[in-house]
């Protein structure tokens, strides 16, 4: 296990407390969700970002708001630190605990409370998952727009939480554009509501910076969303390339050229043959880089669109053009794509970066990526949202190797310099949590830090939610 | 009034009225100098001169501009490269009785976002990255110049719409995108407010992606257009896109409408003046300073609020966004209680008043007063930027300024 990333120290006062705390939880729940016995704890000991793991005091596993606000309220007390967590798939290690921390579990509340067509909006527990909510309304047309590849299973309070985006999030935004309203606990117990039904809203925009605050501000418990009707059609197609140049190239010219496509995704070759050999999708392995661009509507308007899309990719000494001729061969085109994380987790141990860089920066990246790669003797693979130039390299390693862990550890870090450095982020979509929280000050000013941590403050004086992520752990006022 | 030329000089101002205590009343070019409460404050910080496009690569379709930037510079660059601002920010002069040259500081200030906002999001959706100067009088950046951050907290969101009480913005970073080749209106006659609104919502239910719905009753129509518009209270909705798609969808859009009312058709030039000015409230930009409220409620529950009121007060009104934003003007009366109380039992929502006689809005909160939690939160996080509170006092809480 790797041990480069160092935790806050447990408090003292709360573990020696630990039997009354206990005790004094169970009080709180029901009966069944209270978990802290020591075998039972372990699947919470860690979450996506299964390089670290941590044992945490206690398990809570509320079923109303209420609950969770009389939680808040005891840990707010005795400073017990509470780490909010959805279905644990954060690979930022957002979710991850501590020993001395009590996991505030939403997986219990998983409730859709009101779907409003009139309104276009659905009212949904936190712990209900996203693909539920595009289940529940989609035999009436609708769907729910952010699609993060974990949609099975994350909820929508971690999306919240995570602010995740998705393939689709080019047309369609990410969670903070298809949120409109929140009840959210804070850290005292107090339950406020922030937007609803509404647009906007008079006074600061809370939701807005809620949405993406890791579990720092204050506990999710119920959610209101935008619902959209579906497109008409879809369909995918697979375009490839003698260089990622070329690919980059063509991407910045069908935007140029007014069209924005719902999806643009990009694989390299590494990527492509491990999506091949998994998905048998299909994928030509005679070319260095793949983009699956996406066009919605109605047939006449797909048409049209590709028409374009094609006509720009030739331009750019297209190698392959190969347009799905029916809803089964567009399926297969999406399986290679959405197979990528499975299919690399067959072949090595991985850790998936999340970086973000301006288009015009896409090819540089990708050549320095693989310089840093080489340097470290390891291998990547890539593939990401190309349309908003968030990278996910995948970066493969042998888990049981301590030294190729931290390997591969550094060379993400300097992969995500590299993003800051070209103009871009540090994470487009999976968070800072403790993973990147030693990066911050690359991106970030101590007066622009300074800014955030207070803030924060504002929030939660104590730092007892989720306190170990984000922010680094020195220069915490 | 102060117009610094650099962020630098900015900073070095706001520090000092920072040491001094002394209040500012932050503006660009003061074109909503009447939104909100009056702020307490004698001297004026304008970052008019903290202009000009810093950076813009059409084929990222990211703008960075300084804040003091005019929004017709702005819309000028982008139309070179058949661009635009999505979220279409309104032009209130008219409304609000002002003249000078609005500023995308401002439109971000104020998170002006027009008819789009309920499918392609507000301002707020697509800014960016901003820089700014906070009570310390230290530079911030907050944000990126990506399209997709998440890397710490979203303190954009914050400044969005904060009406100058958190900082001076110096720099802005935003989306930008194609703008559409192609538009056509959809116009329904003679529904009333009820029906229109099923009419809207059913539209929205169809995949012809409406990006404009709005219900102009018979008192309104006429002031639309040169009162082109057909006879009867008109539902107007908006397709944009490609030559092709409009088209298409247009033809699928008329068929399922005609369920509901006669059905004509405008072309482009009409539909790009018809929401210019619904956009702008067109209609109540009379020289007047008759109270003016803008309400934002579920779509489904706002007609019953103007029903409701239309019974005890003069009430004259239209609606965007599928019928959750009505521009309200009242006859004398603000009937601000009564408004208030409506929302909140139609299940809540916002109002603003945006215009009234000086005498008229000294007595009564522009703002939708919040809740006593999300107030004192409010105020925590307030103090964190500008601790003295020397932007904007009263502007916001109209408790402060007794
Ligand atoms: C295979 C795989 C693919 C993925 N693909 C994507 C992708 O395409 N796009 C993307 O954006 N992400 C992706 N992720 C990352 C992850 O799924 C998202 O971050 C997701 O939103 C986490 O949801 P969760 O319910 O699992 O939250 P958790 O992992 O349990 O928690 C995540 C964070 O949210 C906080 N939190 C959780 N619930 C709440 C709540 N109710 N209130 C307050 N805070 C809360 C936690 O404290 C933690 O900081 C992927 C992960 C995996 C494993």
């Amino acid at each position: 296990m790797s041990e480069a990333i160092a935790f806050l120290e447990p408090r003292d006062a709360v573990l020696s407390r630990r039997r009354e705390i206990i005790e004094d939880l169970s009080e709180l729940v029901p009966a069944g969700r209270l978990v802290h016995e020591p075998t039972a704890l372990v699947p919470f000991e860690t979450d996506g970002f299964i390089a670290y793991r941590r044992r945490p005091l206690a398990v809570v596993l509320p079923e109303t708001t209420e609950q969770v606000a009389a939680v808040m309220k005891y840990c707010h007390r005795y400073g017990i630190p509470v780490i909010p967590r959805g279905a644990g798939t954060s690979l930022s290690g957002g979710a991850i605990p501590q020993e001395d921390a009590v996991v505030l579990g939403l997986s219990a509340m998983t409730r859709i409370l009101d779907i409003d067509y009139a309104n276009r909006c659905a009212v949904v527990q936190a712990g209900v998952t996203n693909l539920a909510i595009s289940e529940a309304v989609g035999a009436d047309g609708y769907f729910y727009a952010p699609d993060p590849s974990s949609q099975l299973a994350c909820t929508i309070g971690g999306n919240i939480a995570m602010n995740s985006g998705g393939a689709h999030c080019l047309k369609y935004g990410v969670t903070t554009n298809n949120l409109l309203g929140v009840k959210l606990v804070l850290v005292d117990g107090t339950i406020i509501d922030l937007g609803g039904k509404h647009l906007d809203a008079t006074g600061y925009d809370l939701l807005g910076l809620v949405c993406g605050s890791e579990g720092q501000l204050g506990i999710v418990t119920e959610a209101t969303v935008r619902l959209l009707a579906k497109p008409e059609g879809a369909r995918p197609v697979l375009f490839g390339f003698d260089s990622a140049e070329a690919a980059g190239s063509c991407v910045a010219d069908v935007i140029g050229a007014g069209i924005v496509p719902v999806a643009i995704e990009f694989m390299d070759k590494p990527a492509i043959e491990i999506c091949e050999a998994f998905a048998k999708a299909g994928y030509p392995l005679d070319v260095e880089a793949l983009l699956i661009v996406e066009v919605e509507g109605s047939e006449a308007e797909m048409e049209a669109m590709l028409a374009s899309i094609v006509e720009i990719a030739k331009r750019h000494n297209v190698k392959t053009v190969r347009e799905s001729q029916s809803p089964t061969e567009a399926a297969l085109i999406w399986k290679g794509r959405k197979s990528a994380f499975g299919a690399t987790g067959r072949i090595a141990d991985y850790i998936c970066m999340d970086g973000t860089v301006p288009l015009s920066q896409l090819a540089y990246v990708l050549k320095k990526t693989s310089e840093i790669i080489d340097r470290y003797g390891l291998r990547v693979a890539n593939v990401f949202h190309a349309g908003d130039g968030n990278m996910h390299p995948l970066i493969l390693y042998n888990i049981n190797d301590p030294e190729d862990a931290a390997k591969a550890e550094a060379a993400g870090m300097e992969i995500l310099k590299l993003c800051v450095d070209a103009g871009g982020c540090l994470t487009g979509e999976h968070g800072v949590g403790i993973e990147k929280r030693d990066l911050m000050r690359h991106q970030f000013s101590d007066v622009d830090l300074d800014q955030q941590m207070a803030v924060r403050s504002a929030f939660d004086a104590d730092w007892i939610l989720n306190p170990s992520k984000v922010f680094p752990l020195e220069g915490r006022s | 009034m102060l117009m610094p030329a650099t962020e630098n000089e900015a900073a070095g101002i706001i520090r000092a009225h920072a040491e001094s205590g002394t209040a500012l009343h932050l503006a660009g070019s003061g074109t909503r100098s009447g939104f909100g409460n009056a702020p307490l404050a004698e001297t004026r910080l304008s970052s008019r001169c903290l202009s000009g496009i810093a950076a813009y690569n059409p084929a990222e379709m990211v703008m960075t501009a300084r804040a003091g930037t005019p929004i017709s510079e702005i819309e000028a660059a982008l139309a070179e490269n058949g661009q635009s601002m999505a979220f279409e920010p309104p032009d209130h002069r008219g409304v609000m009785g002002t003249s000078g040259e609005p500023t995308i500081g401002g439109a971000c200030a104020t998170n002006a976002s027009g008819p789009r906002r309920f499918t392609a999001g507000a301002l707020r959706d697509h800014l960016l990255g901003v820089r700014f100067v906070n009570g310390h009088g230290e530079v911030v950046k907050a944000g990126g110049k990506v399209m997709k951050n998440v890397t710490g907290l979203d303190l954009v969101k914050l400044m969005t719409g904060s009406l100058g009480t958190l900082g001076l913005l110096t720099e802005v970073t935003f989306k930008v995108l194609p703008a559409p080749k192609n538009a056509v209106t959809i116009v329904l006659s003679g529904l009333e407010d009820e029906i229109a609104m099923r009419a809207m919502a059913a539209a929205m239910a169809l995949s012809v992606e409406v990006s404009g719905a709005a219900h102009l009753p018979e008192s309104v129509r006429g002031r639309f257009i040169d009162g082109r518009l057909p006879q009867g209270a008109a539902t107007v909705l908006r397709l944009e896109g490609l030559e092709a798609s409009v088209t298409v969808r247009g033809e699928k859009l008329s068929k399922a409408m005609g369920a509901f009312a006669p059905v004509q058709v405008l072309d482009a030039a009409a539909t790009s003046r018809l929401w210019r000015q619904i956009a702008d409230v067109h209609p109540y930009a009379d020289g007047t300073e008759r109270p003016l409220w803008r309400v934002s409620m579920a779509p489904s529950e706002a007609w019953k609020l103007v029903a409701g009121l239309r019974l005890s007060a003069g009430v004259d009104a239209f609606y965007d966004w599928q019928g959750g934003l009505v521009w309200m003007r009242m006859e004398d009366d603000p009937a601000a209680d009564t408004l208030r109380q409506g929302i909140r039992a139609l299940g809540g929502g916002h109002a603003t008043l945006l215009r009234a006689p000086e005498a008229v809005r000294a007595t009564i909160p522009a703002m939708e007063p919040l809740s006593a939690a999300v107030t004192l939160l409010s105020e925590r996080v307030r103090a964190k930027f500008d601790p003295r509170g020397i932007f904007n006092p009263g502007l916001m809480t109209q408790g402060a300024r007794t």
